[in-house]
């Protein structure tokens, strides 16, 4: 790793934002006059909080190294910073070739303005001159397969003409460093799968990719190297392997799905959900479970009455809506008393053959013909990657949603039907 | 050993010089984004980039009708029509430049946000949309003059000065407007009331002489663009009169200063603006 090349050195860098102690903060300019001509002296009581802190680590040339941690960990601001958008409070940035970055597929693109002069301004406010993009355009456009309408204005595009004109722009970026946020969480299988594949050609290339993905499956089969952030802290910084799991264990405030403040729910409310987390079969707590492997799913609630025939029910699907499977506690007749208060259900689940990827899980509750709670994307969870096959290969999205236990062998022909 | 780095990031605080090296790096930007505020102004209108020729002849009309008929202030001269057109052609440069310049941030938000390039690109092409419908607008002028058969004088030497003070004057007061404007939104809700307010303050269908002489003088200094106004007709049609030297300067030193203060303010203000919008 010594002898390669650096693209990005990261030293020491933190972000602050300031949040007021103030509840009657203005919001206005007159409030604020006002304000400072009564009390011309006053100072604004304010905490810094520091969003980043102390992250360093360094990329090198050629590398996809992706950056993982959950919601609020400081991914996106630190994605921000590496490209420029705000400013780091301390710290160092060495940047060795030139950056584009893809928070967003299609940023700026104008509905009134027609596809091809959607690539040009796009093309222009990804960083590239006019002159790259004309010597582009044509295979932009063959990518994204939209020659018959290039001139017509984008919003009457479908939207899957409109994302691949978009990402088709982003593929074609040339810069040394290419900056990533979660662009595979967006558009079909297919569009996802392109975004893989292009983004493994730029590495190819010796281009470097810095990617922030919540999709452990994306990141274990692109990266070899990744960086763990949590809390605004840099806790691990290395092998993909090694970061996934240090990032599957990470604190149980994390792992646990709070539906507390959950106010989108359905239902009669008798009886609702409070939290949803997974564990593995020696109950710690997990937010990845390896195909195959069994685990409980931890549902607590709280009661407001006594209540018999209570079913509770956990379906699991993916990001995109697809039901995987429902874990219905009345498929099987099982059905529950509780007491008014606070309890907890678990599901032993003996393990599930789903290719690696990110879920999420739905909580029910119902009964006596009755619907009382109803929480949708309660939590989300991951499959984690693994060598299902012991060959050193990772399943990838693209083989389909299950993974089986198969072996191949060399067999005699098949026997003629004797059904005549 | 690493070669050194292309570019090096560091925290910045204080006053920042504007970084004039990088703006000429994203011209290809700048232009874009005129480009495509000019198709945007004009698609799906029935009349199209005619408008751009229209609007002024139809703006001047209307204060015409306004200061000429109805409150009869229509100055002394060989054409009321030219001398009020040529004065909205200076108030439109004025009055596009300061709007367009003052939501040229909280209008791309979603830009600042989610990409990087210098902050300044955004006026800078707006005001590059505003010169091209000026220029066409100045085309119309020159034909007016043909028709009427009046040829400017020397002074017409000096109007790119003019253009540029006017300019620098509604720059530097929309890049404060457009650095306020982040924090407060309030600027948007003024400015509407303002700039309407402004063109009645200012002598674009009426002539200074035209006001009692004890107060020329404070209404030349309350209203930089006053002065500006006056010498840009001043150069176009030859018999209007130049503002008194001091009075001119006056504008000039405020463009000037404004422009500077603006800039700087901007610059300063830059590195928080996708923190807060």
């Amino acid at each position: 790793m010594s002898s390669s090349e650096l693209a990005l050195s990261v030293r020491g860098v933190g972000k602050t934002y300031t949040i007021r102690h103030d509840y009657t903060a203005p919001t206005t300019l007159g409030e604020a006059l006002v304000r400072r001509l009564k009390h011309p002296f006053a100072r604004v009581e304010r905490e810094r909080f520091w969003a980043l802190k102390g992250v360093t680590f360094d990329v090198f040339q050629g590398e996809v190294l992706a950056l993982i941690g959950s919601n609020g960990a400081g991914k996106s601001t630190l994605l921000k910073v590496l490209s420029r958008i705000t400013e780091m409070s301390e710290g160092q940035v060495d940047l060795y070739g030139r950056v584009g970055s893809l928070l967003e597929v299609g940023t700026g693109f104008n509905q009134e303005l027609t596809g091809r002069e959607n690539v040009f301004l796009n093309g222009a406010i990804l960083g590239m001159t006019r002159s790259e993009i004309r010597r582009q355009f044509d295979a932009i456009v063959a990518f994204a397969g939209v020659e018959r309408f290039l001139d017509t204005p984008v919003k009457h595009y479908s939207s899957g003409m409109y994302v691949r004109l978009a990402f088709a722009v982003a593929a074609h970026l040339r810069s040394e460093i290419l900056i990533v946020d979660e662009v595979l969480a967006v558009g079909d299988q297919e569009f996802q799968r392109k975004c893989l594949g292009k983004m493994r050609d730029v590495a190819i290339d010796g281009r470097t990719v810095l990617l922030v993905s919540h999709n452990m499956a994306a990141v274990g089969n692109l990266c070899s190297r990744a960086v763990v952030l949590r809390a605004g802290q840099m806790v691990f910084a290395g092998d993909v392997a090694d970061a996934i799991a240090q990032y599957s264990a990470t604190d149980a405030a994390v792992l646990v799905g709070d539906l507390r403040d959950r106010h989108d729910r359905a239902g009669k409310g008798e009886i609702r959900s409070t939290s949803v987390a997974l564990a593995g079969t020696d109950g710690v707590l997990t937010r990845a479970v390896q195909p195959g492997q069994p685990f409980d799913v931890i549902v607590s609630y709280e009661a407001r009455i006594a209540l018999e025939n209570v079913e509770v029910s956990v379906n699991i699907e993916l990001l995109d809506g697809t039901r995987v499977v429902t874990l219905a506690s009345g498929f099987r007749n099982e059905t529950f008393s509780v007491q008014a208060g606070e309890g907890t259900f678990a599901c032993r689940v003996a393990g599930l053959l789903l290719r690696p990827d990110t879920y999420s899980i739905n909580v029910f509750f119902s009964g006596n013909h009755a619907f009382y709670d109803h929480v949708e994307r309660a939590m989300s969870f991951d499959i984690a990657p693994l060598d299902v096959y012991g060959t050193g290969r990772l399943p990838q999205r693209n083989e389909g949603a299950l993974l089986a236990e198969y072996h191949w062998r060399a067999a005699a022909p098949a026997l003629k039907s004797n059904v005549l | 050993m690493s070669p050194a780095p292309l570019r090096r990031l560091r925290p910045t605080t204080g006053w920042v010089a504007i970084d004039l090296h990088e703006i000429v790096e994203f011209k290809d930007l700048v232009l874009e984004f005129a480009r495509r505020d000019i198709k945007l102004r004009y698609r799906q209108t029935l009349l199209g980039i005619a408008w751009v020729v229209i609007q002024p002849i139809l703006a001047a009309g209307v204060l015409n009708f306004a200061f000429g008929i109805v409150a009869g202030a229509r100055p002394q001269g060989p054409s009321y029509f030219l001398f009020t057109f040529a004065g909205v052609l200076a108030w439109n440069l004025f009055s596009w430049t300061l709007s367009k310049t003052s939501l040229s941030l909280v209008g791309n938000s979603y830009l600042i946000s989610k990409v990087y390039f210098p902050r300044l690109i955004l006026p800078i092409s707006g005001t590059l949309s505003t010169l091209l419908d000026f220029s066409v607008s100045l085309a119309v002028l020159v034909v007016m003059q043909a028709i009427y058969g009046i040829a400017p004088g020397w002074q017409i030497a000096l109007l790119p000065v003019w253009i540029l003070l006017i300019l620098g004057l509604a720059l530097g007061a929309g890049s404060i407007a457009a650095a306020l404007t982040v924090h407060y939104r309030d600027v948007q809700h003024i400015l509407p009331i303002l700039i309407p307010f402004m063109l009645y303050a200012s002598p674009v269908a009426y002539d200074v002489s035209q006001i009692p002489d004890g107060y020329q003088r404070l209404f030349y200094l309350v209203n930089p663009l006053a002065g500006l106004i006056v010498a840009f007709r001043a150069s176009l049609l030859p018999g209007a009169a130049m503002p008194p030297l001091p009075y001119l300067a006056w504008s000039a030193g405020l463009a000037v200063g404004l422009f500077v203060i603006g800039a700087a303010v901007f610059k300063r203000t830059e590195r928080t603006f996708a923190d807060v919008i």
